[in-house]
C-alpha cells in the first residue's frame, strides 16, 4: 500500500510541474501513468473518472484526487492532492516574488509564445487520447461528434452538454 | 494614529482577511461549472473588489505562464498577496475542498454500481460527451494557430509523440519547448 502512495505521489508530483498550459495538457501522461505503467484502472475506468470530474464543479483538475481515491481511498486523496497541488503553488510563490522583475522582460514573452504551440499539441493530443477511450461504440462517437459541434458553435453551457450526453447514454443504443 | 492613510494603508483596509479568501474560493469551487475562470474574475474583481481589472489580468499572465491550473494558481498568489503562507492556504482549500468532496462522492456511486447495466450506460453518455468537449477545446486553442507554421509543426510533433508513440510527458516537453521557443522567437525577429 505505501508502495503505491509513494508511486502515487511521484506520478502527481511530475504532472504538477509539467502543467504547462493548464490541467488537460497532462491527461495523456497521466492516463499512461496510471493505466499502461501501473494498472490501477482500465482506459475506460479512467475516462469514465475523467467525466465524472468534467460533470462537478471547481476546477478542471478535479479528476486528480479522484483518481487518487480510486487507486488508494483517502490516503491517495491526500497524496495525489499535495503531490498536484503543492509543487505548482510553491513554484507559484517563488515567481510571485519575482514576477515584478521578470514580466517585462523580452525573454518572458519568447517563453510564453513559445509555450502556446506545445499547450496546442498537448490538449489536442489529450482530446485524441480521451476520445479514443470514450467512444468504443458508433453511438457512443455520435455524441462526442455531437457535443463536440454544439459547444464549439453555439454557447451551450457545458455541463447542459454533459447532461444531454449521460441521458442519451442511459438509453443504452448502440452500446454493448 | 492620525496620519492621514498612506495608499498603501487604504489596501490594507480593504484586504480579504483569511477567513474572505477561504469563503469566496469556497463558493466559486462550489459554483464554477466547467470552467471557473470568468466566474473567479468576477468573483474578485467585480463583486468583492480585492483586485482591479488590470491586477487580475497581470496575475493572470503569471497564472498562465506558470505550471498548474490557472484558477489554482490565482488563488494562491491571491492568498500570498493579501494574508502570506495562511492566506494562500485558505484560498486554495477553499477553492478545491467542496469539488474535492462531491468528485468523490460521484466515485463511491461509480464504484459501487459500474457494472450495472444502466450506470454503465450513463457513465458511457457522460464520458463520450466529456471527451466532446475536449475535442470543443482542442479546436478552440489550436485554431488561432492555424495559419501558424510553427504552429503546425510543434502541434502535429506533440500529437505524435504523446498521442501516437504514448511516449512519456518529460522528455516530449523537454525537447518541444525549447524548440517552439527558438522557432517561435526567430519567427519573431
Amino acid at each position: 500500500m505505501s508502495g503505491t502512495l509513494v508511486a502515487l505521489a511521484l506520478i502527481f508530483t511530475q504532472l504538477s510541474l509539467l502543467a504547462f498550459g493548464g490541467g488537460n495538457t497532462i491527461l495523456p501522461e497521466m492516463q499512461r501513468q496510471v493505466v499502461d505503467i501501473h494498472h490501477w484502472m482500465t482506459a475506460r475506468e479512467f475516462t469514465a473518472l475523467f467525466a465524472l470530474a468534467q460533470a462537478a464543479p471547481g476546477p478542471n483538475m478535479m479528476v486528480v484526487p479522484l483518481v487518487g481515491w480510486h487507486v488508494a481511498g483517502f490516503s491517495g486523496v491526500l497524496v495525489t492532492s499535495l503531490a498536484k497541488f503543492g509543487p505548482s503553488s510553491l513554484v507559484t510563490g517563488i515567481a510571485l516574488r519575482l514576477w515584478e522583475r521578470f514580466k517585462d522582460r523580452p525573454w518572458r514573452r519568447k517563453v510564453q509564445a513559445g509555450l502556446v504551440p506545445v499547450t496546442a499539441g498537448l490538449v489536442i493530443a489529450s482530446a485524441i487520447v480521451i476520445t479514443h477511450a470514450s467512444v468504443p461504440s458508433w453511438s457512443l462517437a455520435l455524441i462526442a461528434a455531437g457535443v463536440a459541434i454544439a459547444t464549439t458553435t453555439t454557447r451551450i453551457h457545458p455541463l447542459l452538454a454533459l447532461a444531454a450526453g449521460a441521458v442519451l447514454g442511459l438509453t443504452g443504443i448502440g452500446q454493448p | 494614529m492620525d496620519a492621514v492613510p498612506t495608499a498603501d494603508h487604504t489596501i490594507k483596509q480593504g484586504a480579504p482577511s483569511v477567513a474572505d479568501l477561504f469563503m469566496g474560493f469556497f463558493i466559486l469551487g462550489l459554483t464554477g461549472f466547467g470552467g471557473v475562470l470568468p466566474l473567479a474574475r468576477r468573483m474578485m474583481v467585480e463583486k468583492r473588489g480585492w483586485l482591479t481589472g488590470a491586477e487580475f489580468t497581470d496575475l493572470l499572465g503569471l497564472c498562465q505562464f506558470l505550471p498548474g491550473g490557472n484558477v489554482i494558481n490565482m488563488s494562491v498568489a491571491v492568498g500570498l498577496k493579501f494574508r502570506g503562507i495562511p492566506g494562500a492556504f485558505a484560498a486554495i482549500l477553499g477553492l478545491i475542498a467542496a469539488p474535492t468532496a462531491v468528485v468523490i462522492a460521484l466515485g463511491v456511486v461509480y464504484d459501487r454500481y459500474e457494472n450495472e447495466p444502466v450506470v454503465r450506460h450513463l457513465f458511457g453518455g457522460l464520458a463520450a460527451a466529456a471527451a466532446g468537449l475536449l475535442i470543443s477545446m482542442a479546436i478552440k486553442v489550436a485554431w488561432p494557430l492555424r495559419r501558424d507554421v510553427v504552429g503546425w509543426l510543434i502541434g502535429v510533433l506533440c500529437v505524435l509523440a504523446i498521442a501516437v508513440f504514448r511516449l512519456p510527458l518529460l522528455p516530449t516537453l523537454l525537447t518541444l519547448a525549447p524548440l517552439s521557443i527558438l522557432l517561435k522567437s526567430r519567427q519573431a525577429s
